[in-house]
């Protein structure tokens, strides 16, 4: 009450002045904005607004800078700025006013502040900050509006660093009796997931309760959140999944209050939402997967309303089903459904269709042939949109045998294709398409060339770059090699003999290479002919210097002979050239243009610089920099610091992480020799597999596991394509036009089409005839795919049933089965006991006595949480929906739907995935608590392994203590799990007094906590032992990485104890040992481009080096050795799931030679870097 | 996500723009150009979707736009929203901007910038979709719309008090 008093007086002087000029005020403002639009109307040149605007902007100043200027004019003045904003036009003026207004104002004059602040600044403006104060009043008041307004500029943008300042306040209004501020807050907080993840880690939890909200709402803003942290690790939320399905098919089932309904759909966004998530669960995971087959398969059953959001549910449902683990008759039904899309008349319909069918025909490319003459009317479509979809669905089916036809396709679309982004796209993809799957030489090479040619400006510069290395390094077989570059060069004097103009500049760097490099193949071109065309490009405007640098190396090249001494007919073309570009203003130009004229005038010395025809395999590169040894030694005796590689200094910039008191070292033999040797290419092979093998890792894997989903389903098509389809009397037809769409629910025999007419026409032969070129040697085959084995599915953790908790594995026993009226009779029961959530629950019923004692220090989640939180009377909002009601009441129809649809799932706090090790005696509220292994630790604490069940048979390291003082021992063990590496940090109490909030917090940059639990602990005692979880991941590799922190403590008498701790993890930690083939392997060797090589120290140089080295490397490092062969072996090793790292061993005059190969840089560096410790140490 | 949302009438000038990523107030406008000069050259009978504004971002992201008379109504979203379930939250933004305003037109959405922004508010939150019933959005942005009223009330009463 008083609050709302000294609003009143607060607001009473601004109000008093108003009133004196209410109406002028009113009038002059609104036409204020009123001629701005106006004005702004009239104008027609661009100028006339800037001016315009201008002025319109010194007026807002003035007069928001006035002191006279009521809030109502203020308020006016801030729509003003906004429209000038939109324009484009910085208000900044405004900026500052706007907060004042957000500030001082109330009711209106907030809203508008608010909406101008977050209209005006981003995060990351300095004016933000002043902004805090003001919201964290509004998170307090009294007044909804307020909050709601707070939370929402809130989610808009806020100073990161500001974010722990309004943490807790947000979090309390989880707990609001509003359902619009719960949700709202549910998203801010889920902003603030995105913007400082680190921040939010330890209201995961609150976020489970926000899912099993009374309000559907509420549940609904939660799976934003949800959504995303399963895209980022699946593995830690598969035991919602149970719950997600109960959701989703009560939401099917048509549980929810009637205001969900959208055109009678219920809740489709909602739908739409869980169908994302569950495909995100299901993936690679058939436990998982089989409990949602039954609602995926209702979900396609009740979408039948022709509706467009209904259809927006198919797709998801379809996406749904060939994500997850396969099942044969959904994966029919969801077929016949991409049927239903791409042969609708609806073109958006047809657009996802296509989309679909592109998501699906790596596992199943029946399909794409069963519509393989809608998809030919689709390459004609006069939408751009569609026709792209269309290449893209083609490129993903593209074989050796239809690559000719889809190219073409490609290219035609090129030529007319306006948009930069759809070309640059499309031009990655037509190289990708010939290096692959490139039939013959001839074909590669005018392909490439009409590559170059189209791409312009827009070409990546990757592109003729990998065309010219797979000119330069060939394949194995030499006169293959030969011929192509013939090839390449006959098509380029003819190209150049009809003398072109606008080549794309890129086009003439590779032009005039391949003819430097490989003119003298031919026997009857002579080189003085190439110089002359060459020399005339010289002569064309707009030539890049950067091109004409490369023409004149190519004349340098050919220049050989001295074909260019000054004979007696005068100088020749060479001489000229160089003469022009001597004086050029370019020093770059100038100098080779000197180089080629002391080359071309001595035979001798061209032939031992550029030696024709040298083999760019046998080029020895001095990678030890040899000739740079003498310079070394000179700046060492001057007293030069000795080079260390970059891991090296890296480390020991760490280990000193004071200041450094040393003087500089000299920079230069550093710079020199850290210039790696980048270009030790790779040889990619020109085709070096057929059939639908992955474009790229993440595809492949798709195509590997393809095999397995296609069992069950019917082949109606055969291998050859469209024509072979005649010969069997059973076998389905095509469909001859759009318009003959199939009727929706009509069985899958036939490919539901008509059957062809008789007699085709002409036109429809063509199209069948491309149809048939197009779907060539497309059928389910396998393709081998290196990565393409499927992943070793994360080891299984399913949930374990707790038999000593009654109601609690009561409701978990029937967690599956939603519509059992005894549950909802539960959800009663647990909402008379603790309506505020069922995790309140599990407190109250198993709090120990510790709980009574009260502690200034306690922490938020302990706060007891009012009894009926949702049952405060609703002051504020009259028009209270009937969903909120104190707990005793009987339940109003929507929510006793509601509640029956929650049923299901508020288990889900309940069971853990797996009990965290921590000591029964805890009454901590976030953890739950198994009782048996507890018990166990207590009475002896360390004679009994502290390691958890679960993690025992994976690798592991020793215990080994971090830090202790008298009261607390923190020691730490490095669990190796296949995805990632488990952290576990063993708190371990003296027999002393129990300690009270044990909390442990560890800065683990740049590795990244996937998941974390038991860092806080209400109660250690005597004796007893806490875990704590950090699981963490690499995806940067690093040699070392430092991970520090602290525990802190409190003793029972109260004083509070920190306690640092710090444990050095090292790259090997993160590695895992990758299975491969020898085959497999030399295959992946020869894809991967990032390599190191080195000398190493021999074990034993004596009895067997090469086996005992590399055993020792197993062992230390997890490595997987493929192979041994004689004096070489080879081992392969993955960084988690991740990066792969190839090494190639070679004993070589009693060093042992190793070569690293991986495809991400700094792994073989990081790796090698370990391997010549491991043999070092030993 | 999503990332913006643009309102354009048939000659590229900006009725409202909201974007839920910081751009700079010059990429903001280039972004309003380029989606306007996209989104403009499409005929009438062509899907709602479009990929590959350079700006806005790679691959990823879409345009799913609708046009209603005068004006081009354009979300850009990110791989996680629904394509379908996007361009029905445009229909019921329209319907619902129609129920505010009474048969919405151009003018009001010029004249009231600030009212569509509300109402876009109570729909889309830090670029999540928080509400997507029409007449809950209303009931919302009615009880934000009854300040005025209560800041009327307390205008009066000290006046009567003295």
């Amino acid at each position: 009450m008083s609050d709302v008093v000294e609003k009143t007086l607060t607001a009473l002087p601004g109000l008093l002045s108003l009133d004196s000029q209410t109406g002028a005020g009113k009038l002059s403002s609104s036409t204020k904005l009123g001629n701005l639009i106006r004005s702004i109307t009239e104008l027609t040149s661009k100028h006339e607004e800037e001016k315009l605007i201008q002025r319109e902007l010194a007026a807002i100043k003035e007069q928001v800078s006035s002191p006279n200027t009521t809030m109502r004019q203020m308020r006016e003045a801030m729509v003003r700025s906004v429209y000038c904003e939109m324009l484009g036009y910085e208000a900044d003026c405004s900026y500052i006013h706007a907060i004042k207004l957000a500030q001082q104002g109330t009711g209106l004059d907030k809203r508008v502040g608010y909406l101008a602040v977050s209209l005006f600044l981003n995060e990351n403006h300095e004016l933000l900050l002043l902004l805090v104060n003001t919201v964290l009043k509004d998170l307090q008041s009294t007044n909804l509006i307020e909050v709601c307004m707070a939370l929402t500029v809130v989610s808009q943008m806020f100073p990161k660093d500001m974010i722990p300042a309004i943490l807790p306040l947000v979090e309390d209004k989880l707990t609001h009796p509003k359902e619009m501020v719960r949700r709202k807050a549910v998203l801010a907080l889920y902003k603030f997931s995105l913007v400082a993840p680190t921040q939010v880690q330890h209201i995961h939890r609150r976020f489970r309760k926000a899912l099993c909200d009374k309000d559907p709402g509420v549940m609904a803003a939660s799976l934003h959140i949800y959504l995303q942290m399963i895209k980022e690790s699946p593995e830690g939320y598969r035991d919602l999944a149970g719950s997600f399905v109960t959701i989703l098919r009560q939401v099917v089932g048509g549980k929810l209050p009637v205001e969900f309904n959208y055109h009678s759909v219920p809740a489709p966004w909602l739908q739409i939402q869980l169908l994302r998530i569950l495909a995100l669960l299901g993936k690679d995971d058939q436990s998982t997967s089989e409990l949602m087959y039954d609602v995926l398969d209702e979900s396609l059953r009740r979408a039948e309303i022709n509706h467009n959001i209904t259809y927006a549910i198919l797709f998801e449902c379809v996406k749904a089903i060939y994500t997850i683990h396969p099942r044969a008759d959904l994966l029919e039904k969801a077929a016949k459904c991409i049927g239903n899309f791409v042969l609708s008349p609806k073109i958006n319909l047809k657009y996802l269709g296509l989309k679909a069918l592109t998501y699906v025909v790596q596992q199943d490319a029946n399909l794409a042939l069963q519509h393989q003459m809608t998809i030919i009317e689709c390459l004609d479509h006069s939408d751009l949109i569609i026709k792209r979809e269309t290449l893209e669905l083609l490129f993903r089916i593209t074989n050796t045998q239809n690559v000719r036809v889809i190219v073409e396709k490609m290219l035609g679309f090129l030529r007319g294709c306006q948009d930069d982004y759809t070309i640059i796209d499309l031009l990655a993809k037509v190289a990708e398409l010939a290096e692959k799957y490139a039939p013959d030489n001839h074909w590669f090479i005018e392909t490439m060339n009409c590559v170059l040619s189209l791409g312009g400006t827009l070409m990546p510069p990757d592109i003729p770059s990998n065309f010219l290395r797979l000119l330069a390094e060939g394949s194995d077989s030499e006169e293959d090699d030969r011929q192509l570059r013939m090839f390449a060069v006959n098509s380029y004097v003819s190209l150049l003999n009809t003398n072109p103009t606008n080549l794309p500049q890129q086009y003439l760097q590779v032009i005039s290479w391949v003819l430097g490099e490989y003119s003298h193949l031919i026997d009857d071109l002579s080189a003085s002919l190439v110089i002359d065309l060459l020399v005339r490009l010289l002569d064309q405007p707009g030539l890049t210097s950067d091109t004409r640098s490369w023409v004149l190396s190519a004349v340098a090249k050919l220049s050989a002979g001295g074909s260019g001494a000054v004979g007696s007919e005068g100088p020749g073309p060479v001489q000229r050239v160089a003469q022009q570009h001597s004086s050029s203003l370019d020093t770059q130009l100038r100098q080779q243009a000197l180089e080629l004229q002391l080359l071309s005038q001595d035979p001798e010395l061209h032939a031992r610089v550029l030696p024709r025809g040298a083999s760019w395999a046998g080029l020895e590169v001095d990678s030890s920099l040899s000739f740079l040894d003498g310079f070394v030694s000179e700046a060492l005796a001057k007293g030069a610091a000795p080079y260390k590689p970059p891991h090296q200094r890296q480390e020991e910039l760490r280990q000193e992480k004071a200041l450094s008191l040393e003087p500089y070292g000299l920079s230069l033999p550093l710079s020199l020799s850290s210039c790696s040797i980048a270009d030790r290419h790779s040889p990619t092979l020109l085709s070096i597999s057929s059939g639908l093998s992955g474009h790229s890792t993440e595809l492949s894997h798709r195509a590997g596991s393809g095999s397995l989903r296609l069992d069950g389903v019917r082949r109606v098509w055969g291998k050859d394509g469209y024509l072979a389809q005649r010969e069997g009397p059973e076998e389905p037809s095509v469909p001859q036009e759009t318009s003959i769409p199939a009727p929706p629910l009509s069985p899958q025999e036939g490919g539901a089409l008509s059957p062809p007419s008789a007699e085709p026409s002409k036109e429809e032969r063509d199209k069948q005839q491309l149809a048939s070129s197009l779907f060539q040697g497309l059928s389910s085959h396998n393709s081998t795919c290196l990565m393409g084995k499927p992943e070793a599915p994360a080891s299984q953790r399913f949930r374990k049933k707790h038999t000593t908790l009654g109601s609690t594995s009561s409701s978990s026993g029937s967690s599956h089965s939603g519509r059992d009226p005894s549950n909802h009779f539960l959800y009663s029961a647990l909402s008379e006991e603790s309506p505020a959530s069922p995790l309140m629950l599990t407190q109250s019923s198993r709090a120990p006595p510790i709980r009574t004692e009260t502690n200034g220090t306690h922490t938020q989640e302990e706060m007891p949480v009012p009894p009926a939180a949702n049952g405060v009377a609703e002051v504020d909002d009259p028009e209270a929906p009937p969903s909120v009601m104190t707990a005793n009441e009987l339940p109003a129809p929507g929510v006793a739907r509601w509640s029956s649809l929650m049923g299901g799932m508020e288990v889900v706090p309940l069971c853990p995935q797996t009990p965290p090790p921590i000591d029964s005696a805890q009454s901590s509220g976030e953890e739950d608590v198994t009782p048996e292994p507890h018990r166990e630790l207590r009475d002896c604490p360390l004679t009994s392994d502290p390691i958890p069940p679960e993690l025992r048979d994976l690798p592991r390291s020793e215990v080994t203590p971090l830090s202790s003082d008298q009261r607390l021992c923190v020691s730490c063990c490095r669990v190796q799990r296949e995805e990632a590496l488990v952290l576990l940090l063993l708190l371990s109490g003296a027999s002393g007094p129990a300690l009270l909030d044990v909390s442990l917090e560890l800065q683990c940059h740049p590795l990244k906590v996937a998941s974390l639990r038991g860092n806080a602990v209400e109660r250690l005692p005597a004796q007893g032992v806490s875990v704590c979880w950090y699981t963490l991941l690499m995806e940067e590799p690093h040699t070392h990485v430092m991970v520090s922190g602290s525990v802190t403590y409190r003793e029972e008498a109260g004083h509070t104890h920190t306690l640092d701790i710090s444990t050095k993890l090292s790259l090997a930690d993160f590695l895992r040992p990758l299975p491969l083939s020898t085959e497999e392997y030399g295959r992946l060797w020869l894809s991967i481009s990032q390599d190191v090589k080195q000398n190493l120290q021999l074990l034993h140089p004596d009895t067997d080096p090469l086996h005992s080295s590399l055993t020792l490397l197993r062992d230390k490092l997890h490595l997987h050795i493929v192979d041994i062969i004689g004096s070489e072996g080879i081992l392969a090793c993955q960084l988690l799931k991740g990066a792969v790292c190839l090494l190639h061993c070679r004993v070589h005059g009693g060093a042992l030679a190793v070569w690293l190969r991986s495809a991400v840089a700094g792994l073989p560096d990081c790796l090698l870097y370990h391997c010549q410790r491991v043999l070092h140490e030993h | 996500m999503i990332k913006a949302i643009l309102i354009f009438n048939n000659h590229g000038k900006p009725r409202l723009s909201k974007f839920y990523e910081h751009y700079t107030e010059d990429t903001e406008q280039q972004i309003i150009r380029e989606t306007f000069h996209l989104v403009s050259k499409r005929d009438e009978n062509v899907c709602n979707f479009l990929e590959g504004g350079i700006l806005i971002g790679g691959s990823d992201n879409k345009l799913i736009y609708r046009h209603y008379a005068t004006l081009y109504f354009v979300f850009c979203v990110d791989s996680s929203e629904s394509e379908l379930g996007i361009l029905d939250l445009i229909q019921v933004f329209v319907e619902t901007l129609d129920k505010c305003f009474e048969n919405v037109c151009e003018l009001d959405l010029i004249f009231h910038v600030d009212k569509v922004h509300y109402i876009l508010g109570e729909m889309v939150m830090g670029g999540m979709v928080l509400e997507t019933n029409m007449n809950e959005i209303i009931t919302q942005v009615d009880a934000q719309n009854k300040l005025e009223k209560s800041e009327t009330f307390i205008f009066q009463s000290p006046r009567q008090d003295r």
